[in-house]
């Protein structure tokens, strides 16, 4: 057994950085400074770790300073996703807080002569009979640079003045006033524009390649040509395009068709061989005996686009040893473990720091273009390069969420109880990220001369899972099956999209409930709370419909209507109903939507109220509007114009209820809203006019071909 | 050939050497280091990347150098400052409206000239003149709030 291994646990990411001082530091400018691994995703994230922070040490929030996270000095927490930073980070901070606390006040109780019970601490400074030091006089006394304990408590919730309240965000004004403020802004002296030229689909080689023509034009610093990997450096980002498009111009590629195409994708993909797993089995023949009605439904999810409104991009520097990276990736030193293999050269010579990009929801483009940027320097170094994706470059080559196929049959009694359930989910994995495997992940890597092998992609496992993410029904059925078919071949580059297979298979289970209520004539609220034990489920799903006026019964009017949908997101985070009203005008338009959400202890409930809206606006446009468009060749959809999203018009209306659970553990609100969204949207098409539409996305034609 | 074009941006004239048909995006970004206008599609479909054009709002991807020379240009820079913040941006940051902040400064600059058109616009005037306005992250309604906010409070200074 290993030293480390004998250690306690320690909370969130405390356990694998375990130093004070990897955490926390009192600056020369009298802040605090705090280091954390998780990163800036437009989530808001840094604002709760402050409040965290400053609540646990008492001081105002303006005194604390997120450092950005940076693989030289910030704590290695992996990466930021699956709404676990508030679990992972803040648990972390609130217990290396509590003891840097305890370790002030004795310090200054020394200092000053008087027993800890008579100091009063407020913004930072330790009062006591006249007497005054603040934690930054007190520094050279607590030595940060110990093991953290993990002993010392936390506050009570009762205790706590900012965590629990609305906190403005604090990398906003920077982002309302047009400062700079993500990679794409980065302007570092003697900078230059790198560019790349993809090969034409996934599958193609480079046969012939016209360089000097390029070499020639304005501007131009150099042409890179590693293998299947082509790029073009010059002085002005223009020059930089021009280039990319001339370099484009002049190759030739042998490039083989690989697709399915999207017309035959599902019935190719459940061609494909499966490595099946069943995840539950629970067996009551009684129950089973009991089924009076039976019904069964396939319910099918496109692969989806993460479509970040700026495009990946990524600057490096080589200086002929080491690189520099600034990127907007979720996991800096993941990353940075990738960029050893293909860059060939020691972690210890590689910096990554993170720096703000646009959205992402999930694993984009961000990786790729860091090692494109990396590749770039190279040819241009000392110059620092930054290479911007174009919109084209994007979408066709991001990873996408995967397509999904679902396949349930459920059985009612006579009394109208669920006695039977069966859900088959058929899925790639997951998860495509770097810093896995013995390859890389990274799309240059099997690209270069001397190639990369490519990781495989995983799928995570239960309880969390991925494909099987929320699979497993939480209301309470006597007897049920569910099984994950993984599909290992993935004819599209796949990976993690916000809420992963939660979204498809609450779709799914949702729209089941639904008609299960629908063939025996039951409300759909009170048929979910009949089948629920869990009082924090049933308390969402009831706040939901006191929001939205819910009657029970109540029938849309052959145009309008509304449906309810609900998830305990992974079944271990945090819980949310969604109702939602539509009107079928042109196409289906989602005009209201009310949710109710328990994420436990709220830290900052403008915040999670600002998630959970944006949740349920990109879910209506997932399930109303978007598809990855592709034939046999490569991805077709490569602009806006091919992948449309939801427009200010088709927005609708959300109000958001927050029941707050102080003594409940903290849960993300990123991921929670996405699947009741999709199942509420679908179920009230149906109540409005009585046709299921079991394909996402739930378009015009799709309705029109239901209706019949 | 790259020739010398005068910019009035900001109320502040400059001049920039560029190739005539240069996006104007790329010129305030990179030679005026402007960079609140941003880029996301470089084709007008996005709306990431819109300014202010003798009183329209254009997207900067899309208009070539020479249109824009000799024209009066504003980017959210000259909208207003941290100090004396335009009634947009304080309306945004009062409901906070923002996610990713992407979008958002594309945003304020066409919902900048829809305030200078209709002094107190119905949602439904908000979504049209943002139709154009892709924001990913959904931040829709909030934006909507702190457009009509902002509208109250020029309404209220007038
Ligand atoms: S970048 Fe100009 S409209 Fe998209
Ligand atoms: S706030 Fe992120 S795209 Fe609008």
């Amino acid at each position: 057994m290993s030293a480390t291994a004998e250690k306690p646990a320690l909370p969130g990411s405390l356990n694998t950085n375990r130093s004070l001082d990897r955490w926390l530091r009192f600056e020369a400018d009298a802040t605090l400074g705090v280091r954390v691994g998780k990163v800036e995703l437009g989530q808001g994230i840094l604002t709760a770790l402050a409040q965290i922070a400053a609540d646990e040490l008492d001081l105002r929030l303006d005194q604390v300073r997120i450092v950005t996270a940076s693989t030289e000095a910030s704590p290695n927490e992996g990466m930021t996703s699956g709404s676990r930073s508030v679990e992972e980070s803040g648990e972390a901070l609130r217990y290396a807080c509590a003891e840097v606390r305890a370790l002030a006040l004795e310090a200054a109780a020394h200092r000053l002569g008087v027993s800890i019970e008579k100091l009063q601490l407020a913004e930072g400074v330790f009062h006591a009979g006249g007497k005054q030091a603040s934690y930054w006089d007190l520094a050279a006394e607590i030595d940060l640079a110990r093991e953290a304990s993990g002993r010392v408590s936390p506050k009570q919730a009762s205790d706590l003045a900012l965590v629990g309240r609305s906190a403005a965000r604090i990398d906003l004004p920077a982002k309302v006033f047009g400062e700079p403020s993500y990679v794409q802004d980065i302007d570092l002296p003697g900078m230059v524009h790198g560019r790349v030229v993809r090969p034409v689909n996934y599958a193609a080689t480079l046969s012939s390649v016209d360089a000097e023509a390029v070499r020639a034009l304005p501007g131009v610093i150099a042409v890179v040509r590693d293998g299947n990997f082509l790029g073009v450096v010059a002085e002005r980002e223009e020059q930089a395009i021009r280039a990319q498009a001339a370099l484009a111009k002049g190759c030739r590629w042998d490039a083989p068709r690989g697709l399915p195409g999207e017309a035959k994708i599902y019935d190719y993909l459940l061609g494909c061989p499966v490595e099946t797993a069943v995840i539950s089995d629970k067996r009551d023949a009684d129950a089973k005996s009991r089924a009076d009605v039976t019904l069964q439904a396939t319910y099918r999810k496109p692969y989806i686009a993460h479509a970040s409104i700026g495009p990946s991009c990524a600057v490096a520097r080589y200086d002929g040893d080491r690189f520099e990276i600034w990127s907007h990736s979720q996991g800096i030193f993941p990353l940075r473990g990738d960029m050893v293999k293909c860059l060939r050269v020691p972690a210890e010579r590689i910096v990554v720091h993170h720096t703000d990009g646009s959205g992402c929801y999930g694993h984009n483009g961000a990786d790729d273009v860091a090692l494109d940027a990396a590749l770039l320097a190279r040819a241009a170094s000392p110059r620092p390069v930054k290479v911007q994706w174009m919109r084209e470059e994007e979408f066709g080559w991001e990873p996408f969420g995967p397509a999904m196929v679902m396949k349930l049959s459920a059985s009612l009694d006579r009394s109208g109880a669920v006695v039977d359930w069966n859900h088959d989910v058929w899925s790639n994995p997951h998860s495509n990220r770097s810093g896995r495997g013995a390859g890389s992940t990274l799309i240059a890597a099997p690209h270069l001369a001397a190639p990369v092998p490519v990781s495989p992609p995983v799928d995570m496992p239960l309880p969390a899972g991925a494909s099987h993410r929320n699979a497993i029904p939480l209301y309470d059925f006597p007897s049920e099956h569910v099984a994950r078919h993984l599909i290992t071949d993935t004819p599209l580059r796949i990976s993690a999209l916000r809420a992963l297979g939660g979204f498809a298979n609450v779709f799914a289970i949702e729209s089941m409930m639904d008609e299960l209520a629908a063939s025996c004539g039951a409300d759909p609220v009170a048929f979910r709370l009949r089948h629920l034990k869990d009082p924090r489920a049933c308390a969402v799903i009831e706040r939901a419909a006191q929001m939205a006026g819910w009657k029970a019964g109540e029938k849309g009017d052959g145009t309008r209507g509304r449906g309810i949908g609900f998830c305990k997101y992974k079944n271990l985070g945090s819980y949310c109903a969604v109702i939602a009203e539509v009107v079928l005008e042109q196409g289906l338009r989602v005009v209201r939507a009310w949710a109710a959400v328990d994420v436990g202890r709220v830290v900052n409930p403008d915040g999670v109220v600002n998630q959970i809206e944006g949740g349920i606006v990109q879910a209506t446009s997932w399930t109303l509007k978007e598809a990855v468009r592709f034939d046999t060749d490569f991805v077709t959809s490569r602009q806006w114009a091919d992948y449309p999203i939801l427009t200010f018009g088709e927005a609708p209306h959300v109000q958001v209820s927050l029941i707050d659970r102080p003594e409940e553990p903290s849960k993300g609100a990123g991921e929670g809203a996405q699947g009741p969204t999709g199942g509420a949207i679908a179920n009230a098409l149906f109540n409005a006019i009585g046709v299921r539409v079991r394909e996402l996305p739930l378009t015009r034609e799709r309705i029109a071909t239901a209706i019949g | 050939m790259p020739e010398n074009y005068s910019l009035n941006v900001n109320g502040k004239s400059c001049s920039v050497q560029a190739e005539g048909d240069t996006p104007l995006l790329y010129v305030l970004r990179n030679d005026l280091k402007l960079k609140g206008a941003r880029y996301g599609c470089g084709v007008g479909q996005c709306g990431a990347c819109t300014v202010i054009m003798d009183g329209k709002d254009i997207y900067s991807c899309d208009t070539p150098l020479w249109a824009a020379a000799g024209k009066s240009i504003v980017t959210i820079e000259g909208l207003g400052t941290r100090e004396q913040p335009h009634a947009l941006q304080q309306a945004f940051i009062d409901e906070q409206a923002v996610q990713c902040g992407y979008c958002i400064t594309g945003i304020i600059m066409a919902a900048k000239t829809l305030l200078d058109r209709t002094v107190h616009p119905t949602d439904a005037e908000i979504d049209a003149a943002l139709e154009r306005h892709l924001c990913r992250c959904g931040t829709h309604n909030r934006i909507r709030r702190a457009i009509h906010r902002a509208a109250q409070a020029l309404d209220a200074s007038r």
